[in-house]
């Protein structure tokens, strides 16, 4: 899990952790972007389109192999949970869960690499930092969830036309009274601003602090570097900790993939529905 | 964990892959998907309707090996009848014969017996005149007592 790598830049354990949590930032003020998050899910996001695209190009018809039939594995569970959540013509529905669940799947999994790995290939390559993880920047998160946001106020607006939208602002819950209209407009809005915040924020929350206690155990290992008292006991402890904390986050991994695909299904069900 | 202008590659990256899967990914596979169970479901349907063919085919010869058992008994018993009808015509055209044959030889052996009758009765007639002719001596006119000689000869003949 750990390596020498993380003591070159900082020698005290806070000073590791620090350097595990920046990014790699081009620009400034509020046009800085992440570098190694672009790159990661960019890169992520073509290998798992690649890896269906693979698949469904030779899908067809008759007896499928192992690679096609696990995707279409993967794709029956998906397709079989949104048929479970949403009624109609559900092909956009199972392409945004597909999309959602496949993608956070693999940007969750980068969690599970050697921690210090990916830092120093792009250290090797000249890059003084390198977060990993996609999903632990807020950012990446939270950019789901705002096209999330914006496929749920398009699926309502579809659905009931803008007339019927906007009176659902001014109506809904309370009634149509004029007196009525403020606190229905504020309870809408935060009704509808809370969605995209908690999953944005739940995906973020859980793998930022998966990904912290990888920083904290593989610190155990450090020990061993500096040599101090108790140190073959922090090595030991580091491998143990460090599998038992990796088996345990692949259920993780999966979990809130899993619920990032399924909420937004139910968001959107919810937006086409009538008050 | 500040949110900057990331987000909005972010937003660009995860719009891009789902036009990609909404375009290119989920319409093959769901339409393998849907194809595959069409084909199944045909397969299912044609192996069901193979089974009852072949219950219909296996009822179908039962029935024709019942009509031809059937038929070769009924052979069988008229051919028994027949073969037992022409042993009894022969049997009864036999003995109609053999009673025809018997009756034949009893005619032939009445005529035998009559016919040595007859020739002896005329031979005992000359004789019966010879004999008297002696005794008395003379000769007897035979015209004269021919009515007297057949009466004898009758009497003769009937005795």
């Amino acid at each position: 899990m750990a390596s020498a790598h993380g003591a070159e830049h900082g020698t005290t354990p806070t000073d590791y952790i620090v350097h595990h949590l920046t990014h790699l930032k081009v620009g400034e003020g509020f046009w800085t972007w992440h570098v190694d998050t672009l790159l990661m899910s960019a890169s992520l996001a073509i290998l798992v389109g690649w890896v269906f695209w693979a698949a469904a190009r030779r899908a067809n018809a008759g007896v499928p192999g192992k690679f096609i039939g696990f995707i279409e594995l993967v794709y029956d569970f998906v397709d079989g949970q949104v048929a479970d959540i949403y009624h109609g013509d559900r092909r956009f529905m199972v392409a945004l869960a597909l999309s959602l669940f496949t993608w956070i799947i693999a940007m969750n999994t980068m969690d599970l690499l050697p921690l210090d790995l990916p830092g120093g290939i792009a250290s090797l390559l000249g890059a003084q930092f390198w977060r990993v993880l996609p999903t632990a920047d807020l950012n990446g998160t939270i950019a789901m969830a705002l096209v999330v946001l914006l496929l749920i106020i398009f699926a309502a607006i579809r659905a009931k036309g803008v007339g019927g939208y906007l009176h659902e602002w001014v109506s809904a819950p309370f009634g149509g009274h004029p007196l009525l209209w403020v606190p229905n407009i504020i309870l809408n809005a935060v009704e509808l601003l809370s969605k995209p915040v908690s999953l944005g924020m739940r995906l973020f929350g859980n793998m930022f602090a998966g990904e912290l206690l990888f920083m904290l155990i593989a610190l155990l290992g450090f020990m061993v570097v500096d040599a101090t008292f108790g140190s073959a006991a922090g090595f030991i402890g580091q491998i143990l900790l460090g599998t038992a904390w990796a088996i345990f986050h692949i259920l993780i991994v999966v979990l809130q993939a899993y619920i990032f695909m399924v909420l937004p299904v139910v968001y959107i069900s919810m937006a086409e529905d009538h008050h | 964990m500040t949110v900057n202008a990331t987000f909005i590659g972010q937003m660009i990256v995860f719009a891009l892959l789902l036009w990609f899967f909404y375009a290119f990914v989920v319409p093959p596979i769901a339409q393998a998907i849907t194809d595959r169970q069409k084909k199944i479901a045909e397969g299912l349907a044609a192996a069901e309707r193979g089974q009852k063919d072949l219950d219909e085919a296996k009822s179908r010869a039962d029935s024709v090996v019942r009509e031809a058992r059937e038929r070769a008994n009924q052979i069988l018993d008229q051919a028994t009848r027949r073969s037992n009808e022409m042993v009894d015509s022969a049997k009864q055209s036999a003995s109609v014969e053999g009673d025809r044959v018997l009756a034949n030889a009893r005619a032939e052996a009445a005529n035998e017996t009559a016919r040595a009758r007859d020739s002896l009765r005329r031979e005992i007639g000359s004789l019966a005149v010879a004999g008297a002719s002696r005794l008395l001596e003379r000769e007897i006119d035979a015209k004269a007592h021919a009515q007297l000689l057949d009466k004898l000869a009758e009497e003769i003949a009937r005795g």
